[in-house]
């Protein structure tokens, strides 16, 4: 198929950025749309034009590294896809796919569709740990966590951290984000302990960092490649109250 | 040169105990007075910077990715060995340690696989207390599953996504300490040198991927934590960034490379659909748990699998290997897979897949328990192939996956340069000439957790902390020459760009030092190599000025570094008159087509000494005994 790119391009952080248009030819289905996007670069750097930059890595939906807007959607939304997992069989012949970087204040752009979101890291660096130390731990089974627990906890731990559902979100929010490592700390015994200290540190640390607040819109939800659900947003909040009340 | 692993003598059973006590400590006050610098924030390498940064080393780490998670070990999806013997099925350490030293086909040191085995339960406690979701039983136990290669189940796991969570946990101890400020974090930036100053490793040059400033980093230690280098085969289950870049600069500057050819060729991948791909995806080994791999007996049976017969149909794994059946070893299974297709009777495209099939498990334990193991590998299966894993069985065939072989490392992982420690898959120590699955995890974090915190301590005792600064003159030459390099690699702009030549030397890896390899094809691939090499240095277009954020540079760069290091595979291959784990030369088998090794001549690690691009290198030999498990054949009948 023949499909029409009109790409974001950005040389760095504070220069003018505009759509520009490209031609695919001869995209094969089965290719991905990474794939798609080496094979249009390799054109451009035959016509000494400087290729696309994007981020990527593993190109198996698990590293998070993978970041663009496809037609106005983080990830170009196919459920629970990533980028580089979205393949070309869900395009058809003369398609115009626009791709742009994800867009927020707290993701300033390094390049093209590159951004820089360090301040996520931030966010886990203010409290999204357990405070152990190395060695001189208990038995693994000296510590009985239930099933439906240990599920919840995998549930939310499923997060890559892509920043989707910063992108997604209308207020530029990183709430989805935030609560999806304060539920599965908050929920396991080994993360009580710390459970009011945490939910407010990195909460601060959110603000901080220039995310918007949250309002409810559910477009993290909707945009997370992984399926994570808003119900740990509203856990987030019971610990917030709990924090503040105790 | 006999080389020497100084690995503690005594029963194997207290040989860790009594050399932990042996090392010299540095005492908590002068802790503070020494840098170390950590590369590579995986397993290895983000639990090395946590916990040295816990003890209260400065430490300062360095990935190549925008974050330290996204390190990929992050990709690992089975699970993680220990020698817990929760399930009461006989598993002990001396029972891992054996399954190791036989699983790598007797190519590993004794003392190093004891090692393993024994942190490998302290891993498991650690990970539970940093609040890793491994799967539990309804009682609220710790579940386990098996593994290839062993006939216990020892492999604990976080559903398909078990390297991804004891990354995050790695990851959130680094958190942690770079909040602490005892981890100096540096986020996109790559080594590009190594800096030796007295025949003593104390920095690194690196190149910011951002502003494209190349600068020198000074440490008393530097630790090398960057992974494995089957990207050498430009198609692997590996990351797009992973690459040999890192090590391959340590062994320019006198860092030994030892069993290069040892690579592993992970039998359950996705099949290549096309001369498009860019990485073949692995489906993780635990499949097998409950997967059946089968092809067609009749060639060119073009029947849709369905429609064949279970009489049509060999399940040569369980007919070849019935003690171990679906779970043998990944080496055995990959070279039986390519045993069928090679005999016409592979499935899809070209004949290059054969089936893992789950229809009977689907029978005896219902498609939601399937569904609930293995969900997040049928979902991905299907984005990929478009087919429904849950309806016809996957296609599936062998693909590079890990190196077994890496920098030398002694028992300290110290490498031959003194200050210069290697972790994890860049090192080549415990896995021999094949690892088995769930243990790289293990390795991963037994080193940066539970070995370097303690062994980079009797080598620091020793040194003056700060004899070096970034004025020092080997920092301003390594610097130059770094930036040298990059001059040069613009001033080409030559006709083809780096991906279209490094297609051609992965082609040539794959087809003449891939899963079978003989004398014709490994001097094949050493006549091939230098002339790819010389067509990168006098053609490639790297597009781009440098000074910022260039990904072609980045690439041009690695395959530079990958073009040189291919022909030492190559040449390690050559020498290596023996088949053993996954290096597999046609000219030695038995009669049977299984792995003959060749214990007289080769029971040795290889350690190569660079002498300079084009010129020969130096071979080291570190001879292996085996004391307690004793050199047998291997056998999984």
């Amino acid at each position: 198929m023949n499909l029409t790119l009109h790409v974001w391009r950005q040389k760095g952080p504070n220069a003018p950025g505009k759509l520009e248009t490209y031609d695919a030819h001869n995209v094969s289905p089965d290719q991905s749309f990474l794939e798609m996007l080496d094979e249009v670069n390799e054109g451009l750097i035959r016509k000494g034009v400087e290729p696309i930059a994007f981020d990527h890595d593993c190109r198996e939906g698990i590293c998070g590294m993978c970041s663009q807007v496809i037609n106005g959607v983080p990830h170009g939304g196919q459920d629970r896809t990533t980028v580089c997992q979205l393949h070309m069989r869900s395009f058809k012949d003369g398609d115009n796919i626009f791709i742009e970087p994800w867009r927020a204040t707290a993701f300033p752009i390094v390049k093209d569709l590159v951004v820089d979101r360090g301040n996520l890291d931030v966010i886990i660096q203010a409290g999204g740990y357990t405070s152990c130390h190395t060695g001189g731990i208990a038995d693994g089974n000296a510590l009985l966590i239930p099933k439906p627990e240990a599920d919840y906890a995998m549930d939310a731990a499923e997060c890559i951290g892509c920043g989707a559902c910063v992108a997604g979100c209308p207020n530029g929010s990183a709430m989805l984000f935030t609560s999806a490592k304060v539920a599965q700390l908050a929920v396991l015994p080994q993360g009580k302990a710390e459970a009011a200290a945490r939910v407010n540190n990195m909460t601060e640390a959110l603000k901080d960092c220039g995310f918007g607040n949250c309002t409810n819109h559910y477009e993290c939800q909707a945009s997370c490649p992984k399926g994570i659900n808003v119900k740990f947003i509203a856990k987030l909040n019971r610990e917030y109250l709990k924090a503040i009340a105790s | 040169m006999i080389l020497d692993g100084k690995c503690p003598t005594g029963p194997i059973e207290k040989t860790w105990d009594k050399h932990r006590f042996d090392l010299k400590l540095v005492n908590p006050a002068n802790k503070r007075k020494y840098k170390v610098i950590v590369v590579g924030t995986g397993l290895a390498g983000g639990a090395a910077a946590a916990s040295l940064g816990e003890l209260g080393y400065q430490v300062e780490a360095f990935c190549y990715q925008d974050s330290p998670r996204r390190a990929h070990s992050i990709a690992a999806q089975g699970g993680r060995n220990a020698a817990k013997n929760y399930p009461n099925d006989g598993d002990s350490i001396y029972r891992l340690f054996y399954d190791t030293i036989k699983g790598g086909d007797f190519r590993a040191r004794e003392a190093d696989v004891w090692r393993l085995a024994q942190v490998s339960n302290n891993i498991i406690d650690q990970c539970v207390a940093q609040g890793v979701p491994f799967a539990r039983d309804y009682a609220g136990y710790l579940d386990n599953r098996s593994f290839g290669g062993a006939q216990v189940s020892r492999t604990f796991y976080a559903r398909g996504q078990t390297g991804q969570q004891l990354l995050l946990g790695a990851y959130s101890a680094l958190a942690r300490q770079i909040k602490a400020g005892t981890v100096k974090m540096f986020p996109r930036t790559e080594m590009l040198d190594l800096i030796v100053v007295d025949g003593e490793a104390k920095g690194i040059t690196i190149r910011d991927l951002v502003t494209g400033e190349v600068r020198a980093h000074v440490a008393d230690a530097v630790v090398l934590c960057t992974g494995g280098y089957v990207n050498v085969f430009y198609l692997s289950t590996n990351a797009m960034g992973c690459s040999v870049t890192a090590a391959w600069k340590a062994h320019k500057k006198g860092a030994f490379f030892a069993n290069p050819c040892y690579t592993q060729i992970h039998p359950t991948c996705i099949p290549q659909s096309g001369d498009h791909q860019s990485k073949l995806t692995l489906m993780s080994e635990s499949l097998r748990n409950d997967g059946r791999c089968w092809a067609p007996k009749k060639q060119g049976d073009n029947r849709k699998p369905g429609d064949i017969p279970e009489e049509d149909r060999d399940y040569y794994l369980e007919r070849k290997y019935p003690s171990f059946g679906n779970l043998a070893p990944r080496d055995i299974a990959s070279r039986a897979a390519k045993e069928q297709c090679d005999d016409n009777r592979g499935v899809g495209p070209g004949g290059r897949g054969v089936y893992l099939d789950f229809a009977a498990s689907i029978k005896r334990l219902g498609e939601h328990t399937i569904r609930e193991r293995y969900g997040n590998l049928f979902e991905m299966y299907e984005k990929i192939t478009d087919e429904n894993a849950y309806k016809q069985p996957m296609r599936i065939y062998p693909a590079p996956h890990y190196s077994m072989g890496g920098l030398w490392v002694d028992y300290n992982c110290m490498s031959n340069i003194p200050g210069l420690f290697v972790l994890g898959e860049a090192n080549f120590s415990v896995h021999g000439a094949n690892r088995l699955g769930a243990s790289a995890l293990m390795q991963g974090l037994a080193d940066g957790y539970f070995v370097i915190p303690y062994t980079i301590g009797g080598y620091l005792a020793q040194t003056k902390p700060g004899a070096v600064s970034v004025d020092h003159a080997e920092c301003k030459r390594s610097v130059e020459e770094v930036n040298g390099n990059i001059k040069k690699l613009f001033s080409i702009k030559g006709k083809k760009t780096v991906s279209e030549l490094y297609r051609a030397l992965g082609k040539v890896m794959w087809e003449n030092v891939g899963m079978a390899r003989s004398d014709a094809s490994l001097k094949t691939a050493l006549k091939e190599i230098p002339k790819l090499r010389d067509e990168f240095w006098n053609n490639v277009n790297v597009s781009g000025e440098g000074g910022d954020f260039n990904q072609q540079l980045e690439n041009a760069g690695r395959l530079a570094d990958f073009l040189e290091f291919a022909e030492l595979l190559s040449k390690d291959a050559l020498h290596r008159e023996e088949s053993c784990g996954g290096h597999f030369r046609v000219e030695h088998q038995m009669p049977d087509g299984e792995a003959q090794r060749d214990d007289v001549n080769f029971c040795y690690a290889a350690a190569w000494e660079s002498k300079g691009v084009g010129n020969e290198p130096e071979l080291h030999k570190e001879p292996l005994k085996f004391e307690n498990v004793h050199l047998a054949i291997r056998s999984y009948k």
